[in-house]
């Protein structure tokens, strides 16, 4: 099953795509499958694995915190891989979300190789832009896998009919001006951005940044074609594997508790 | 030539030197940087905007700043030696040019609010001057292991009247403190213009950075002339980012005959991997929006960085000296922790000058290069910065308060 698949089912459910977030490797590795497997369980149509890196410039105090505790368990990028191929043998579906400084390190065209073969269907990278992203397109296009690529309240029509023509899978729209984190209210620049995007391509849009409960999951599900939650579910994770199965539960729930957006 | 004219080395229009620089950031910071670019591009030609960085570098900073020569230190250098004294600039380093043109920039693109990075303090406090100068609101982001040893710089800046946010982060210091600034600007960026410090990040800080710095070149090029009747055999500088010595280095940059040399952090040498020699022992990477020489592990995480400098405690470097590198115009080695202060030492004893410690990284470097020179070389150091901040360190280092000698 393809991207495109994930979001095809979703829409022919009426529905919006629940994504949900966690670092590989956290707490550890074999406890970050487990989580991983629990959001699946509980009603993720797609995992967003991230790749914990030492210097995560648009992450907040969650995530940081997240990736400083993977890394000083010892987490290192080939785990990365071994984490993906357990999503995919549970029958889940994974895309990586990395900075990319480790995936320049390890080669881009070899990163997207053992992406593909570990069953990954395609990368976000939050800290590249398609202006300085020869490789990652020639490499994606090579391994077969979606590039998503981010748009943000600040970018012009544009740029966002740039990014979208460079993105395949689903457009990343970050509903807020900021960093990774859990907010208590939906920004009211999502749906705006949301707009300004399908004014430009009909490629699905995924919503992200600051979405924690079924209700915010509802509302974000009026208008974008998937609900990308990121450290509500780190922060469940503190609390144990009924906080993150209960939480998957209650976002997918909210998900589909609206009508479809297109 | 003026300091904004373009020159044969800027980067192309997306802010490449060769491979290097471009512009690794968020999309969301797009917007930002490319307002920043464009107004930089308006100003760079504005004779309003040039007269008035011109008069703030006279009138405030107290430019130009004088080249002496140093005859007792050069004994031990075994070669003529001159210092650019940018120790002598208002805020005491070559930091305050960069300021005052981007803090000038700022009002020019409406902005009311200046967030800044600082390792030793130095931009910060520049920073905080030229805030409180222009009537722009000011907070420096300073890893808290910089706060406890550099404590005297942030009381200097609260006085200035910035607030100071000592970050907890990763290795709480410089390079935690820009990720915190770079997490403030994607939030905060509409009202808010972060003020770089040195000339990396994404474009077009490399070369507005390196722009405002190139009166440091531009100056010490006329000045050895008038003084030593030629052009200097080398002209050395310490590099952490690489500011001070991109700047010096753009006024030798098209004399063929002239060496430039960066000097780097060894801290407790190579080896030890105790350090922060980016371009002698880095490799490519992206950091902090840019690519350029890092320091990382063979996953691609960013190693920390060791100095006894906290101003050159830093795991990347500035886009263009690795191109600089790469095309073999300019040199890099680096000296460690030990001869650096020694260095500091000498020179305060010889001269009657007390050096900043990442300037001292330079001398200990012209002490090297100097006796392959011979008696008829001549060195331009960039003497970057004065060490009174350093005094902390020099205590410790050199037991001064138990009755020791330097």
């Amino acid at each position: 099953m393809s991207l495109a698949d994930v979001f095809a089912t979703a829409r022919a459910e009426s529905r919006a795509a629940l994504v949900g977030y966690l670092p590989a490797g956290f707490p550890t590795v074999s406890g970050s499958k487990g989580y991983l497997r629990s959001m699946i369980d509980s009603g993720c149509d797609l995992l967003e694995i991230g790749l914990p890196f030492s210097d995560p410039v648009i992450d907040g105090p969650t995530i940081q915190a997240a990736a400083e505790q993977a890394l000083s368990a010892g987490f290192r990028v080939r785990d990365l891989f071994d984490v993906v191929s357990s999503v995919a043998d549970a029958g889940g579906r994974a895309v990586v979300m990395t900075y990319w400084n480790p995936v320049l390190r390890y080669g881009v065209d070899a990163f997207a190789r053992d992406l593909a073969a570990a069953g990954g269907l395609g990368m976000i990278t939050p800290d590249l832009i398609p202006d300085e992203a020869d490789d990652w397109m020639a490499a994606s296009e090579a391994h077969g896998l979606d590039r998503i690529f981010l748009v943000a309240p600040s970018s012009t029509s544009e740029r966002i009919a740039m990014t979208a023509r460079a993105s395949s899978g689903f457009l990343y729209a970050t509903a807020v001006m900021g960093v990774t984190g859990a907010r208590d209210v939906v920004s009211s620049e999502a749906p705006e951005l949301v707009a300004r995007v399908r004014e430009h391509t009909s490629i699905p849009v995924g919503v992200g940044l600051g979405v924690r409960s079924g209700a915010q999951a509802a509302e974000i599900a009026g208008f974008a074609d998937g609900v990308i939650v990121g450290s509500a579910f780190v922060s469940a994770v503190a609390e144990g594997d009924s906080a993150v199965r209960a939480l998957a539960a209650d976002l997918a729930k909210g998900v589909r508790s609206a009508a479809a957006a297109v | 030539m003026g300091q904004f004219s373009p020159t044969p080395h800027d980067p192309d229009a997306r802010g490449h030197f060769g491979p290097w620089g471009g512009r690794f950031v968020p999309e969301a910071l797009i917007a930002a940087v490319d307002e920043l670019a464009t107004e930089y591009d308006k100003a760079r030609v504005d004779p309003d905007f040039v007269n008035e960085f011109q008069r703030l570098l006279k009138d405030f900073a107290g430019r130009p700043s004088l080249l002496t020569e140093a005859p007792k230190f050069a004994e031990h250098a075994g070669t003529r030696v001159f210092l650019k004294r940018e120790d002598l600039n208002h805020t005491g380093s070559h930091k305050i040019n960069n300021v005052l043109g981007q803090a000038l920039l700022t009002k020019r693109m409406g902005k009311k609010r200046v967030i800044a990075e600082t390792g030793a303090g130095q931009h910060g406090v520049a920073t905080a001057t030229a805030c409180a100068l222009l009537g722009l609101d000011c907070v420096v982001y300073m890893g808290e292991v910089d706060t406890e040893r550099q404590a005297l710089n942030v009381a200097r800046m609260r006085l200035l009247g910035a607030e100071v946010i000592p970050v907890k982060s990763g290795s709480r210091t410089l390079k935690d403190a820009i990720n915190e600034a770079l997490r403030d600007w994607v939030t905060n960026v509409d009202e808010t213009h972060y003020l770089l410090g040195t000339a990396a990040g994404p474009h077009p800080f490399p070369l507005l950075v390196r722009d405002f710095h190139r009166i440091i070149g531009i100056e010490a090029r006329e000045q050895i002339l008038e003084k030593a009747g030629r052009l200097p055999d080398a002209v050395v500088a310490c590099v952490g980012g690489g500011s001070n010595a991109i700047g010096i280095f753009h006024g030798f940059i098209d004399d063929a005959d002239v060496r430039l040399i960066g000097v780097e952090p060894g801290g407790s040498g190579l080896d030890s991997g105790s350090h922060g020699a980016t371009l002698t022992a880095g490799t490519p990477g992206s950091l902090h929006g840019a690519m350029s020489y890092v320091m990382q592990d063979e996953d691609g995480q960013i190693t920390e960085a060791h100095s006894i400098s906290a101003g050159l405690d830093y795991p990347g470097v500035g886009p263009e000296h690795s191109h600089l590198k790469d095309i073999g115009r300019a040199e890099y080695f680096p000296v460690t922790d030990a001869e650096a202060m020694e260095a500091f030492a000498l020179l305060s004893r010889t001269e009657g000058i007390i050096p900043a410690i990442e300037s001292s990284h330079a001398l200990a470097g012209a002490l090297k290069l100097g006796p392959s020179l011979g008696q008829d070389g001549l060195l331009v150091v960039n003497l970057s910065g004065r060490g009174d901040k350093d005094m902390d360190t020099a205590v410790k280092y050199f037991g001064l308060a138990d009755g020791g000698q330097a």
